[in-house]
């Protein structure tokens, strides 16, 4: 438990490396945690956290390094053996079995028996809504042991997945991003039980990219970039430019074929879009232009894209189609009015991953080959085989089935599909995740020629370098709203990262 | 036919070859058996017999083939056959027309797809249990309607189920499978619905976010399943000379092994009509060795059972293979 330094940690995780198929999500990774401290973990989209965290849980064995807790070597333990030890984590979406009492929830899997023989077989029910109250009142939770989960807010539950984790007698409680479904004052009361929390000596390794709560709450601070470790530190030696800058610190190594293209009026125009996820979003999108949304997961920039795809509905706000007012309810208002959207989720939304390559080119425009009862196989195939080599899709023949296409050359059937109809906006929801290096530059490439057909192109993005690289302009969304819009030339990652977390805002 | 074969001709593995090919194989296999060791089977009496039997069943596969490719499931086709049946032998007594009863049985039919459909899209009511209530609603109708006797004295109604094509030795009723069979395979493969049929089953998100009405496409198939069931219902009561409020209880459990054993999927997106044929024959051989080798008909039900399950067996089978 002590180091050479002298220091005593409840966590030592030592280079940890930790590598799935093609991507090294951990590559010697280090975090020190001292008991009875708040230690805030922070990292970009995609840095590695949630890796080191499941890796923790014991969700994911390691490849190699590390992991001290308590003194015992964690070397391939389980989930239940963790847990155990006393690890507890508080995911970010939390998973209750909504339909059971909060007391059968807390005790999940350690349902106390009833004294005697046949003890094993029952619940001892009285004493689990007995302990469980008392648990309740000891840590000043208004609860009802007996009531449903289903009853709860998210905060609510949350306050229980903590109870929950102080029942097992945690000394070491995992949060990702805890606050991200809070409102302004469920979080202080989140804020105030972990200060509870830390003074009866438990730490807390807490995740997030909010640089407002790292400095309420953090007493150490470690930094993480691509799955490595960047700086650790008690948070007095950090200030915000300094996350940031670590953060973001990479250097831009990839090229991106961007095509300058002239930019001509405005295709489409949202005033004043609300919704679930997002409010007030104002902005317009020309001929031509790669407009890059930025921001962080959870900021609303999926949900502004799916409602302008008629995914789901808007609240309040108006829709312009050149400069022509429109309402969206449904996909096919959508692409009535020429709006397309390439899903971040394409296998649930983008594809029928067991019909063919064919079929599922020419589904949104089957009209186009069936002007009247029967399609017209021939005509069909023409165009498809034309989009096939336009995209250069990698498939034996057009009738292989999708799913037994790499994921870049998935991508580009789902966008062929978009493209081969007639269209004025396409949205592009993170498209090259999941992409291999040849095909997200093929995909980069047809980006910039869709632009120069006149196209608007509104891209979502979590990566910097790519939202840097392939945008004209850039919006910056945090926390539902959109925060900056910064012009090609004018942002670097550190300004849109500043941006995104909340640091700053920049409305050009 | 030549739509499933040219795909398979392209590409090669062995699920895909059991999935194109596998029902054919096995049909062939049963065949020559049968031919070999079964008595009379190979027979041109009993050989024209088999075929006259599995019509009924077999239009009734056929609807419910796009109900399967769909995700969806009716479970109601005996006894909605049963009523539309005898809703056409009444009209027939009553008019002594034919096209009149067969226009009445396949408007009783498109009446309860519709009402199948409608409850199902409008209220998101699992297909399986809106189909289990259609099928006590309509055989409770039946035996209203009929007050549980059968309908007799029916004219030249027998014609449709028995008749041939005058001057030929060819069946009415297998001249209206071949046409269905046909109409099936053309609305499949060839038209826009086919194509959202087969979208809608594969993965209803994607369609609806392809700007599919997935709920039409819906409907739509209950709709065509709920007249070839109408069609196979005065098929049946046409051959039994009769309208009988009893007829068809555990066709939907023979229509729907057809089409499992035709390699069509129950989770939906992939399925062939000529595999439902295939399916059905397969099924009318093996009930036809059964009764010629005087298998008992209690032992019967068991080997049906014994089918359906190695054929959803080799349908998980294949698709772990294909993944």
């Amino acid at each position: 438990m002590t180091t050479s330094s002298g220091e005593s940690y409840v966590l030592e995780m030592d280079k940890i490396t930790k590598s799935f198929p093609g991507v090294k999500a951990l590559d010697g990774m280090t975090l020190k945690v001292r008991p009875g401290t708040v230690h805030c973990l922070v990292g970009e989209n995609g840095a590695g956290k949630s890796t080191l965290m499941k890796v923790l849980s014991g969700a994911y064995t390691i490849d190699e390094g590390r992991i001290l807790f308590k003194g015992n070597d964690l070397h391939g333990q389980k989930t239940a053996d963790t847990l155990e030890l006393g690890i507890s984590m508080i995911h970010q979406e939390l998973s209750p079995v909504r339909e059971m009492t909060l007391a059968e929830n807390v005790f999940l899997g350690r349902e106390p028996s009833p004294p005697g023989r046949s003890g094993r077989f029952f619940v001892h029910f009285r004493k689990m809504y007995h302990d469980t109250k008392e648990l309740f009142d000891r840590i000043g939770l208004p609860y009802d042991p007996k009531a449903k989960m289903s009853t709860l807010s998210v905060a609510g539950m949350q306050q229980v997945e903590i109870a929950k984790a102080i029942s097992r007698n945690a000394s070491l409680i995992l949060m990702d991003e805890p606050t991200s479904a809070l409102t302004d004052k469920e979080v202080d009361m989140l804020f105030k039980q972990i200060r509870e929390l830390r003074a009866a000596g438990v730490a807390i390794v807490y995740i997030t990219h909010k640089m407002d709560e790292i400095f309420t709450i953090a007493d150490d601070i470690t930094v993480m970039r691509d799955g490595k470790w960047i700086a650790s530190g008690p948070a007095s030696d950090f200030d915000q430019e300094k996350i940031i800058s670590l953060m973001v610190g990479r250097t831009i190594t990839e090229v991106f074929p961007k095509i300058e293209v002239s930019i001509g009026s405005d295709i489409l125009a949202v005033k004043n879009l609300c919704g679930k996820g997002f409010r007030d979003v104002s902005f317009s999108v020309r001929e031509g232009e790669i407009l890059g949304l930025a921001g962080l997961v959870g900021a609303g920039r999926t949900e502004v894209a799916r409602a302008l795809f008629g995914l789901d509905p808007y609240t309040a706000g108006e829709v312009f189609i050149d400069s022509k007012p429109v309402t969206i309810r449904t996909v096919r208002d959508a692409i009535a009015k020429g709006i397309a959207m390439v899903s971040e989720d394409r296998k649930q939304e983008g594809l029928v991953l067991m019909r063919s390559v064919r079929e599922n080119t020419s589904l949104a425009n089957l009209r186009q080959f069936a002007p009247g009862f029967f399609l017209d196989g021939k005509r069909e195939s023409e165009v498809v085989a034309d989009m096939i080599d336009l995209l250069r899709v990698k498939t034996t023949n057009m009738n292989t089935p999708v799913q037994n296409l790499s994921g870049g050359n998935q991508q580009k059937v789902v966008i062929s599909k978009w493209i081969m109809g007639d269209l004025k906006v396409l949205i592009l929801d993170e498209p090259t995740r999941g992409v291999d290096v040849g095909s997200k530059s093929e995909i980069h490439k047809l980006m910039c020629e869709l632009a120069s057909r006149k196209l608007a192109i509104i891209m979502i993005s979590s990566e910097l370098p790519e939202i840097l690289g392939m945008s004209d302009r850039i919006i910056v969304m945090h926390e539902g709203k959109m925060r900056g819009i910064l012009p090609r030339g004018e942002a670097t990652q550190e300004s849109i990262m500043n941006i995104a977390t909340g640091a700053s805002q920049r409305i050009a | 036919m030549s739509a499933t074969t040219q795909a398979a001709r392209k590409q090669f593995s062995f699920a895909e070859f059991h999935a194109k090919y596998g029902t054919i194989a096995i049909f062939a296999v049963i065949f020559i058996v049968s031919l070999l060791f079964v008595p009379n089977f190979s027979r041109a009496t009993n050989q024209m017999n088999v075929i006259r039997q599995m019509v009924v069943v077999t239009l009734l596969a056929f609807g419910v083939t796009f109900v399967i490719i769909l995700g969806h499931i009716d479970v109601s086709l005996g006894s909605v056959l049963a009523l539309c049946g005898c809703v056409a032998a009444a009209a027939m007594k009553a008019t002594g027309s034919v096209p009149l009863a067969v226009g009445a049985g396949l408007g009783v039919g498109l009446i309860s797809g519709t009402i199948n459909g409608a409850i199902i899209t409008k209220f998101g009511i699992p297909a399986f249990i809106m189909t289990l209530a259609m099928t006590t609603v309509a055989r409770g109708s039946v035996l209203i309607f009929t007050g549980g006797r059968p309908i007799t004295n029916l004219g030249n109604f027998e014609e449709i189920g028995n008749g041939n094509i005058a001057g030929t030795p060819i069946p009415y009723s297998i001249l209206i499978l071949a046409l269905f069979m046909v109409v099936s395979w053309i609305l499949l493969n060839r038209t826009k619905y086919g194509r959202y049929v087969y979208a809608v089953g594969g993965n209803q998100q994607a369609a609806i976010a392809s700007g599919i009405d997935a709920n039409a496409v819906v409907r739509r198939s209950f709709l065509y399943n709920g007249l070839l069931c109408g069609l196979a219902g005065v098929v049946l009561m046409s051959r039994m000379d009769s309208g009988q409020p009893a007829a068809g209880i555990g066709y939907e459990f023979d229509a729907i092994t057809a089409v499992v054993v035709g390699g069509t999927s129950l989770s939906g997106g992939r399925g062939t009509i000529v595999g439902t044929l295939i399916g059905s024959m397969i099924i009318a051989v093996i009930n036809n060795d059964l009764n010629l080798l005087n298998v008992h008909s209690y032992w019967q039900q068991i080997a049906k059972g014994l089918i359906i399950l190695v054929a959803v067996t080799l349908d998980v089978y294949t698709k772990r293979a294909r993944t």
